[in-house]
């Protein structure tokens, strides 16, 4: 028992240091954890780019990619040289990307662990999953927040079909919305279906690699970074 | 005693990683070596009687009381490739957070503050069956069926094998688990007062081969 | 000294009254002038041992296999002891081939090494074949000083051309400073489950590996090496294939399997080729 104590003393509640403690082990808030999630090929990585480049001179960023393919997204934003390679960790994902961001999150809590002691303390982690289906969402063991993010290519009923990414996420990405005259998709009706989906939670319609694309969803994480740093540890 | 938390702990859903490692099976099916259920059923054969016996034996000895940080050199000595170190301690970094949630004991908090940064899988495996009341025959069977029902979940997955098929075959080498788990627990139990060389070290050639070969690849979809 | 491993080594193992036991012994010492000397040079049974070269900082000895050996019910052993400062190469003259015996009882053949501060052992014999039929438990078992330098071949072949394989169970022990810096079992042939799988061996019939210890892999990070047909640039399954990779510890070893002896070497030889001095 005495062990026990002590050992708590050294490393508290280190077994657990999940998303569902918010600080570290020191005692200081640890860094927020955003989950960016959805379909294959609607701009997750290019959503992590460009919020690198929006965030990263006023906060201490780093990113956790979680890749089919292990590297490739770890490799993309390496050479677009977003984060300096220290900051950016790829997870292994055995195929299965769902598994590694809700089922068991073990190996992405390990990464984001090793970000912080080897780059920290930082203010921001950014976890991007790996392309899935609509179903795919983030533990609340892994992160505070999420962001799923479709595009109007992959068709105007994606909002009204719903499933946890559409109707939970705490913000809903429309990307691509240059497109959509294209692939003759109806704007104002996706914002409707996603209303009705999604009620009060916000969505933001915008192409993220436009210039300014990405400020909208910069602005609504330092709102949650604003929120998360005053809220009592 | 408590055997139930045996089922908790085998749980292929029990949250330590696993899912992401395929125990060479990557590897295999890339040389060609693993197309059917057939080539799986011998893969995991072998692989069951080389690196699933030591790390029963490990695990078993682990459950036994023996020193882990010991038994964590004693893995060590049979690991000879930088890639299934590796890979090993990161799985038992993994198991260390699940099995601390699960079963909260000072032994192991004490290995987690000595060996922040994991120590080898199969340890920790044992020390958590200890936590959770377990035996170390226990301990030698969840490390033993781990050894093999990783890699034929991974081809399932590899190889869009049947899943039935895949079952069948993890079936198939239940006589040889039992066989196994019994030898180790055995040697397990000897480990506290005799020391490491009553423990398994059969080795893999290919195995340690192709780990490296598989770790230098440039994509992948497993980690192991 | 911590006993000899032998875990799995059946009880029954008896000297038995057909069986040959022998000995060879050899001990190294450095002289004032820094020559390697050899007060003991005791081959007996099969061993034959030839110093070879001239009187220098190294003593070279081959081991001439004088009869055949072992066979089944055999109780061999071999000893050498370089000590500190001393610097010992060992090699042999021919391959040494199990074979069975006339009772059906197995072999039992152990090599102790030890190796003194500041001392070099080489130990470089031909391979040891497995006949059909042979029944052979091999211990090998090495004591390192904090200084000691080693390099160790050993190389196994799984039937002669064209037979099946006998049975070998092969265990490989290395301490250093009083740590275990590798052990290795090996167990091949009939009674052996999962020996000749594509986990263990792929259908090769030969394997081997080259371990070499010194303080000299102390600080330079040893990097992993793919050998033969492993490598990327010449993925090729048909010959020799191999990983040399660093151990927890300052060594290195590479572990190779190849479908016969000569290309094992070559796979070694790439391996030895690529080690510091």
């Amino acid at each position: 028992m005495h062990l026990d104590h002590e050992l708590d003393e050294i490393f508290p509640h280190r077994h657990s240091y999940s998303a569902a403690v918010s600080t570290r082990p020191d005692g200081t808030r640890r860094a927020l954890r955003i989950g960016l999630g959805g379909p294959v090929g609607t701009g997750k990585t290019a959503t992590v780019a460009a919020l690198c480049r929006a965030l990263r001179d006023e906060l201490s960023l780093a990113v956790v990619t979680n890749d089919i393919y292990t590297r490739e997204d770890a490799e993309f934003l390496l050479r677009e040289a977003v984060l300096p390679g220290e900051r950016i960790k790829a997870v292994e994902t055995g195929a299965c990307p769902h598994t590694a961001i809700r089922d068991d999150i073990s190996a992405n809590l390990e990464a984001v662990e090793d970000l912080e002691d080897e780059v920290g303390p930082l203010d921001l982690i950014l976890v991007e999953s790996g392309g899935d289906n609509l179903t795919a969402t983030f533990s609340k063991g892994l992160v505070d927040a999420q962001i799923f993010v479709i595009d109007v290519a992959g068709g105007d009923d994606i909002p009204r079909k719903g499933g946890p990414g559409v109707t939970t996420a705490d913000l809903l990405i429309v990307n691509k919305t240059d497109l959509a005259p294209h692939v003759g998709v109806d704007l104002e009706g996706m914002a409707r279906d996603a209303k009705a989906q999604r009620g009060e939670l916000p969505v933001v319609f915008t192409n993220v690699k436009s210039d300014g694309g990405v400020t909208p969803v910069a602005e609504w994480v330092r709102a949650r970074l604003a929120g998360w740093t005053t809220s009592a540890a | 005693m408590n055997r139930a938390a045996l089922m908790v702990l085998a749980d292929g859903r029990f949250p330590a990683g696993g899912h992401a490692h395929s125990g060479g099976a990557e590897a295999a099916v890339a040389a060609g070596r693993i197309t059917d259920a057939a080539s799986l059923e011998a893969f995991c054969r072998g692989r069951l009687h080389t690196a699933g016996l030591v790390a029963a034996g490990l695990a078993a000895a682990a459950a036994a009381g023996g020193d882990p940080l010991a038994l964590d050199d004693v893995a060590d000595a049979r690991t000879p490739v930088p890639a299934l170190r590796a890979a090993a301690r990161r799985l038992g970094r993994q198991m260390m957070r699940a099995a601390r949630a699960a079963w909260p004991s000072a032994e192991l908090a004490a290995l987690a503050a000595a060996r922040p940064r994991g120590a080898h899988q199969p340890v920790v495996l044992g020390v958590a069956a200890r936590a959770a009341g377990l035996t170390p025959l226990d301990a030698a069977y969840a490390a033993a069926y781990e050894n093999v029902s990783g890699p034929a979940t991974a081809v399932v997955r590899l190889l869009s094998l049947d899943p039935f098929d895949a079952t069948a075959v993890l079936a198939r080498l239940a006589g040889d688990l039992d066989r196994l788990a019994a030898d180790a627990a055995a040697a397990g139990a000897r480990f506290p007062t005799e020391g490491p060389h009553v423990l398994p070290a059969a080795s893999a050639p290919l195995l340690d081969i192709t780990a490296e070969q598989h770790a230098a690849w440039p994509v992948r979809l497993f980690a192991s | 000294m911590s006993p000899a491993p032998t875990t799995t080594r059946p009880s029954g193992v008896p000297a038995t009254a057909a069986g040959l036991r022998a000995t060879a012994r050899i001990l190294a010492r450095t002289d004032a002038h820094g020559i390697t000397r050899l007060p003991v040079l005791d081959g007996s049974g099969p061993f034959a041992l030839r110093r070879t070269g001239f009187p220098g900082p190294q003593a070279r000895v081959c081991m001439v296999g004088a009869m055949s050996a072992p066979l089944g019910g055999d109780r061999l052993a071999v000893e050498a002891t370089a000590e500190a400062g001393a610097s010992l190469h060992l090699t042999a003259s021919a391959a040494t081939v199990a074979l069975p015996g006339r009772t059906g009882d197995a072999a039992t053949y152990d090599v102790r090494l030890t190796v003194g501060d500041g001392a070099r052992l080489d130990w470089l014999p031909e391979p040891l074949i497995c006949a059909e039929g042979s029944d052979l438990w091999m211990t090998t078992t090495v004591e390192l000083a904090p200084t000691a330098r080693l390099v160790l071949r050993e190389e196994q072949v799984l039937g002669r051309s064209g037979e099946h394989t006998g049975t070998l169970h092969s265990r490989l022990t290395v301490r250093r400073a009083g740590r275990t810096l590798l052990d290795q079992e090996t167990a091949y042939g009939p009674g052996v489950p999962g020996w000749d799988t594509s986990a263990a061996l792929g259908g090769h019939r030969a394997l081997g590996q080259l371990l070499a210890v010194g303080p000299e892999f102390e600080d330079a990070e040893q990097r992993v090496r793919l050998l033969g047909g492993a490598a990327p640039e010449r993925r090729d399954a048909t010959g020799g294939q191999g990983v040399l990779a660093p151990l927890t510890g300052p060594a290195v070893l590479a572990t190779a399997v190849a479908p016969d002896a000569l290309r094992l070497r070559a796979v070694l030889d790439e391996a030895a080729r690529s080690l510091p001095g």
